[in-house]
């Protein structure tokens, strides 16, 4: 089986890169040109990663049979 | 004939009794010699009318007991045959044990929860795990269920944003277990990246498509993780050993499946805020570092070095007797220390000068870093990148910002 989008990155990937990114800024250890480019890493992740919370459409869907999705009817309580 | 040894004969018979037909039995006899040891394993026999075998349980199998065994009792012992080599004896290796009254139902369960543990299909190493933010979730259960519509709920209220797709099953009766396998095989096609299996709550036989060996399978065989929800907290079902996680009910797996959306988002707003201040720190240090080098002798005038340098290069020239200037090297060595200069250069006041600072003095030449080294009336020198201005001061503020 083909792992669906796999070329993508993962959020869990992505804020764990984060972690890591914010954890050797904090340590002060790079030189300002290195601190420079993980800062602006560490921003595309945070704001990937912010988009990913935001992306899902909150599509709530059944699948009737194989290949036949259509949007399911919740009945509230 | 060349004899064997014992040993070699008992590891033989050894072999032979690993047959798969002596392998996960369920017996039944009565109970006798029962010595429950203080190391905690239980020895006893298990006899009929005509015979009886020797039983062992060890104790890491008879901890889980829901009952204390006596003599008399007749029992109903899940386990394997083996050989005992250094007493020649083969011996029952009692996996579960239970009173006779258990139905088949719950008999054939333990069997089978025995026969995939030894298969290794209940090993943690090979649970899958969860996607911290999953981009959709699947889930298979009966689209009538009151499990459904706990699920739906739970999701929805974590994570408003929540792509849910469910996939239709029967979940009880003699065509679940065909029902819940095919959802399963429908689910792996589609972008799901997490799914939950389950129902709401019932009896024992209610549950037993859960407890299906085909499903046990093809939940291990799951390219994406499966979260088992099954019935109420104290029921156990095969699909629960066998899932990725399992939970304790339907609303349970939900909240297992998605985060509390706020949660990530102040972590990742978090993340955010240290980032900058921690670039904000580095600059700082920067600076100060810079302020420092600028402050030395040397870097205050550029050519100073240089210079030095140059005369060196010259004394090195003379006491050579190298006194002409035909020398191939030297303007080697002259083009390294422009080379030099301009690097130089580029750590020096003037390039800040350049974009546009100045910096000022007082009529001593002493360079000002206070207002309060001044006074008004005082005349001042401001050195720009190109020329000097000679000022009068008119007024002084002390503070920053004041």
């Amino acid at each position: 089986m083909t792992e669906p989008n796999a070329q993508e990155l993962k959020f869990e990937e992505a804020l764990a890169r984060l972690e890591e990114i914010v954890r050797l800024l904090e340590q002060g250890e790079s030189t300002l040109d290195e601190s420079l480019t993980l800062f602006e890493e560490g921003v595309k992740l945070a704001r990937f990663c912010s988009n990913k919370l935001d992306e899902a459409e909150g599509k709530i869907e059944i699948m009737i049979k194989e290949g036949q999705i259509q949007p399911l009817e919740v009945a509230e309580e | 004939m060349q004899p064997i040894t014992v040993s070699e004969l008992t590891r033989m018979i050894s072999s032979a009794l690993a047959d798969p037909v002596f392998q996960n039995l369920a017996v039944i006899g009565e109970v006798s010699n029962f010595v429950h040891h203080s190391s905690g394993h239980m020895y006893f026999s298990l006899k009929d009318a005509h015979s009886r075998i020797k039983a062992v349980m060890f104790r890491s199998r008879n901890r889980l007991l829901k009952f204390l065994p006596k003599n008399g009792d007749t029992v109903i012992a899940v386990g394997s045959v083996g050989v005992y080599e250094p007493n020649g004896e083969y011996q029952l290796y009692v996996e579960v044990l239970f009173p006779q009254g258990i139905g088949e139902l719950h008999l054939a369960f333990e069997q089978l929860k025995a026969k995939l543990e030894a298969e290794g299909l209940f090993d943690p190493a090979r649970k899958k795990p969860l996607p911290l933010l999953p981009r959709r979730v699947g889930v298979i259960t009966s689209p009538s269920g009151a499990a459904l519509r706990d699920i739906l709920h739970v999701l929805t209220r974590r994570h408003p944003g929540v792509n849910v797709l469910v996939f239709p099953a029967l979940v009880q009766g003699e065509e679940a277990p065909a029902s819940l396998r095919h959802a399963l095989e429908l689910a792996q096609g589609t972008d799901c990246d997490v799914l939950i299996i389950g129902r709401g709550g019932g009896s024992f036989e209610e549950l037993s498509a859960f407890n299906d060996e085909q499903l046990a399978r093809a939940i291990a065989q799951s390219a994406i993780p499966v979260v088992s929800a099954v019935g109420h907290e104290t029921d156990f079902t095969i699909a629960d050993f066998v899932a990725d996680l399992r939970a304790p009910t339907p609303s349970a797996a939900a909240e297992l499946v998605v985060p509390l959306q706020s949660e990530l988002r102040a972590a990742v707003g978090s993340y955010g805020v240290r980032l900058a201040a921690a670039l904000r720190r580095k600059i700082g240090a920067e600076r100060r570092f810079l302020a420092q080098l600028t402050k030395s002798a040397a870097l205050k005038r550029p050519d100073f070095m240089v210079n030095q340098l140059r005369q060196r290069v010259d004394d090195l020239v003379t006491s050579l007797g190298l006194h002409t200037t035909h020398t191939s090297g030297l303007p080697l060595r002259r083009s390294r220390l422009g080379t030099f200069a301009g690097k130089l250069e580029t750590l020096s006041p003037l390039k800040t000068l350049a974009r546009g600072y100045a910096i000022c003095s007082d009529e001593e030449g002493r360079v000002l870093r206070s207002a309060e080294q001044v006074s008004s009336g005082d005349a001042v020198n401001v050195t720009l990148y190109q020329g000097r201005l000679v000022c009068r001061v008119e007024g002084r503020v002390l503070h920053d910002g004041a």
